[in-house]
């Protein structure tokens, strides 16, 4: 990890974050930082508030308390489009593409919150909406063609296997340009080549500048390309740091049954 | 908006500007242009339905609403034709917030039926509000179309006016559905998560694209009782919202050429069965049945698949 | 007539056709739990009972306790043959071309009914003969103590049966989770049939009880649809019980509108109370806030 960094502020930070469901504490008092540039991983035993806390970072629901701040402002309570035009892009455990669509379609639709033609422009076929469908079809295919999935641009995206769709996920959300991108549970169901497909494809989104917070489960990945950990259990964050430190902490050790945590 | 698509526009523009110069008898004519009033109608739902994948029940009342509105300013308070025309549109945009908003949490059956409910209670202000609409008599004496020094009373003159409309708001859709707005539209269809991830404002567009198809209802209303000059309430109930939904489905779910040919097909089929008498509902029925099991995806598709095949013969 | 008795009026008319509702109401929540689809031909099933009774009784001569269950056994197979040959073949369809095909099922069967019957309404004689009874100032037909007994005996038996039989027990189960259902051995296709048979026979034991009171056409069909379905809405989409709680509400509040305020409203009732629902408790008076189907009768 670079020792050298110029002192920055965090680019995501939550203070203090709650989350009930009913009587169900699924996020408890949980702070983190996310640094620009940075690889940071959140992991946690099955149920530990993963997903919960990347639907609220996200705006598909509020917390019940505490705050986020991403680029230091407040961002806890708006809406999943506005937190996408801020800058805050994801993909879905559940891979949540657009069925109906094609591959290369689907990665269009990423490029709609940095394109503005709206229904009477596009409806009359206004001088600036040739030139708009040019630029987002050119950006859509650079993003398939970073993640290796050009060559079936024109194929309808439910048609693709579990692998590449997952791929085609990430393509989507990279095509929003965004600064943070949300991984969820990126390796999960993947076979051995596809993960390595993923990891290359993370290093490559964060050689581009972007910050990635991810989710996941499969250890080899998260110690191999993470930063940093933080680790949840039951909501709350039970350590956090790099992964050489967090391997060998106690409470981690435990939280997962007393499983040595061990990477390749 | 693809070659294809050009290509079918321009044939489609070819074949209607050509047609009343071989097809002159006043009920020909008339058939065409109550598929073009259709067709309008339809091309509006199938944004909806078809490409936004929501869902209306109750679609004939705009075409009421733009109908009710033209018929009345005209004949009862002397209204120019496109001061009540344009009051139409604005009536139609109201009220399909009206409905739209509050339902913007519902899916599928509930939807449905929230659409059904409302279009069945704009069928019921017509029939009620007899000082204004005229009731289950309905309201006659609206005036034909003066414009450009042109009365367009019926027959040919209609004819390229209503499918002059019908192409420029084709050529419309085509563009929407061929544009970043198309795709979001798409989107909210597939999967409205992620399209609000992606940061598409998923009720904004909800709300808009059900406007737009109520605005094109309304449009096709003013064109309808302008040209029968007589309209009443059963034209704009239930009936119709779901012969207008069979034409969009039947046509072709998911496309608007489906659902143009829909909208031709389920306009023409009453009138063929005119001749059965007693038996047209029967055989309404057994052709409307037989189209679902054996072209279940549309007649659009069903029809492509039937070409093919025959190619491969 | 004072108002008091006016209003006990309204209320026996309300529970009447409300039973109806009701009936259709249950109808429809027992082939939507089945299947998700909404049988929008519902309507057509209480029309045939009512016609094929009319047609056993006065032109078969048949006595009633006759006449009754074959109505019901001929409208019930209906219904099978409908599933049979419209609903099954296309069961992988979309959810909205089946709900057209119910469609165009009810286009047919009012076709069907019009050529048999034609247009004009028919009557059946009222199962009890005799004078009107007085309640309260208000005029009671005896035909509307058949009608309010026969929903009262519907939605036991109704409830018997879902809950205690076993093929009951299994419909249920289908409803709730069709691939466990098929895992233990419970054959979905039989169960998927049997849905519609059951909502037919419900169906035309409405029609049947009806029309000595209102008569009926080949055209009824539809509008009972809508008001059964705003019922079974209300009461909660797939629970059962609701429809029947749904079917009374919608039937007295239409009576009450019809008579206090103005006729020409009646028919918006049923809508207006469905689109209130809509608007505040979507999943109806019983059912759960995951709209996303919890089922039971």
């Amino acid at each position: 990890m670079d020792k050298e960094r110029i002192v920055t502020s965090p680019l995501l930070e939550t203070s203090r974050l709650r989350k009930f469901f009913g009587g169900l504490m699924a996020v408890a008092d949980l702070s983190f930082t996310v640094m620009p540039g940075q690889i940071k991983a959140i992991i946690g035993p099955n149920g530990a508030g993963k997903t919960t806390l990347f639907n609220i970072i996200t705006g598909i629901f509020p917390p019940t308390g505490g705050t986020i701040r991403f680029k230091g402002k407040e961002i806890n309570g708006k809406k999943p489009h506005r937190i996408a035009q801020k800058g805050i892009s994801r993909t879905f455990q559940t891979v949540e593409l657009f069925g109906n669509m094609t591959v290369l379609e689907n990665v269009m639709v990423g490029r709609h919150i940095r394109s503005k033609m709206g229904l009477i422009q596009s409806g009359l076929r206004l001088p600036g909406v040739k030139r708009e469908e040019r630029s987002i079809l050119e950006t859509a295919r650079e993003k398939l063609d970073l993640v290796g999935l050009i060559q079936k641009a024109n194929e309808p995206a439910s048609g693709l296997p579990l692998g590449e769709r997952k791929i085609l996920e990430v393509a989507r959300a990279l095509a929003t340009d965004p600064e943070l991108i949300l991984l969820d549970e990126p390796a999960a169901g993947l076979n051995e080549t596809e993960m390595l497909r993923i990891a290359e494809i993370i290093r490559k989104i964060r050689k581009s500048g972007m910050t990635v917070l991810l989710v996941e489960h499969h250890m080899d990945l998260v110690m191999d390309i993470s930063d940093e950990i933080v680790v949840l259990n039951y909501g709350q964050k039970i350590a956090e740091g790099p992964p050489e430190e967090v391997k060998k902490d106690q409470k981690v050790i435990d939280a997962y049954l007393g499983v040595e945590i061990e990477y390749a | 908006m693809g070659k294809e698509n050009i290509r079918a526009l321009f044939i489609l523009t070819l074949c209607l500007g050509i047609f009343p110069l071989f097809i002159r008898s006043d009920y020909y004519l008339s058939i065409m242009i109550f598929i073009g009033i259709n067709a309008i109608t339809v091309m509006g739902l199938s944004l909806l339905m078809g490409y936004a994948g929501q869902i209306s029940l109750g679609h004939a009342a705009f075409i009421g609403i733009g109908a009710y509105c033209s018929g009345v300013l005209t004949v009862k308070f002397g209204f120019s034709i496109f001061t009540a025309f344009l009051c139409g549109l604005f009536l139609s945009a109201i009220m399909a917030m009206a409905i739209a908003i509050p339902t913007l949490k519902l899916k599928g059956h509930y939807l449905a039926v929230a659409t059904l409910g409302f279009g069945e209670i704009i069928y019921i202000i017509f029939n009620e509000l007899l000082g204004i609409t005229g009731g289950p008599s309905g309201l006659s004496g609206i005036p034909p179309i003066h414009f450009l020094g042109y009365s367009f009373k019926g027959g040919v003159r209609y004819f390229y006016l209503v499918w002059a409309v019908a192409i420029l708001l084709l050529i419309f859709s085509l563009n929407i559905i061929h544009s970043r707005i198309g795709r979001a539209l798409r989107a909210v269809h597939g999967s409205e998560i992620a399209a609000e991830a992606m940061g598409v404002n998923v009720s904004q567009f909800k709300i808009q694209v059900f406007v737009l198809s109520a605005l094109y209802a309304s449009v096709a209303g003013s064109l309808y009782a302008h040209f029968v000059t007589f309209i009443s309430p059963p034209t704009f109930g239930l009936f119709v919202s779901i012969l207008l939904l069979m034409m969009v489905v039947m046509g072709g779910g998911g496309s608007i050429w489906g659902a143009l040919l829909g909208a031709g097909i389920l306009t023409i089929l009453p009138e063929y069965l005119r001749a059965f008498k007693d038996f047209d509902i029967l055989v309404y029925g057994i052709i409307l049945m037989a189209i679902l099991l054996f072209m279940p995806e549309g007649i659009l598709k069903g029809l492509t698949v039937l070409v093919k095949w025959i190619k491969r013969e | 007539m004072s108002l008091f008795s006016q209003i006990l009026q309204f209320l026996f008319t309300g529970l009447t056709i409300g039973s109806i509702y009701s009936m259709v109401g249950l109808g429809f929540n027992i082939i939507y739990n089945a299947t998700t689809v909404l049988n929008l031909a519902q309507g057509e099933f209480v029309m045939f009972g009512g016609l094929i009774m009319v047609f056993l009784t006065a032109v078969l001569k048949l006595p009633l306790w006759v006449g009754f269950p074959l109505a019901v056994i001929a409208v019930t197979g209906i219904g099978a043959l409908f599933e049979r040959f419209a609903i099954h073949p296309l069961r992988n369809a979309s959810l909205l071309t089946l709900i057209i095909t119910t469609i165009a099922a009810s286009i047919l069967f009012r076709g069907i009914a019009m050529f048999i019957w034609g247009k004009d309404p028919y009557s059946l004689p009222p199962f009890t003969p005799g004078a009107p009874v007085m309640i309260g100032g208000a005029v009671i037909m005896l035909q509307t103590f058949w009608v309010l007994g026969t929903a009262v005996a519907i939605v036991i038996l109704m409830a018997l049966f879902f809950g205690k039989t076993i093929v009951g027990k299994a419909m249920s189960a289908c409803s709730f989770n069709p691939m466990a259902a098929s895992l233990m051995g419970i054959h979905v296709r039989k169960m998927v049939l049997f849905s519609f048979a059951l909502s037919a026979a419900l169906g035309a034991v409405a029609g049947i009880v009806i029309t000595p009171i209102s008569l009926m056409d080949y055209d009824r069909g539809p509008m009972l649809a809508v008001k059964g379905f705003c019922a079974a809405v209300l009461g909660g989409l797939g629970v059962g019980y609701g429809a029947v709680l749904g079917g009374f509400i919608v039937g007295i509040l239409e009576s009450l509108t019809a008579g206090l305020i103005h006729s020409g409203f009646k028919d918006a009732v049923a809508l207006v109370i469905l689109l209130f629902i809509l608007c505040f408790k979507p999943s109806g008076i019983f059912g759960s806030e995951e709209v996303s189907k919890i089922k039971k009768f």
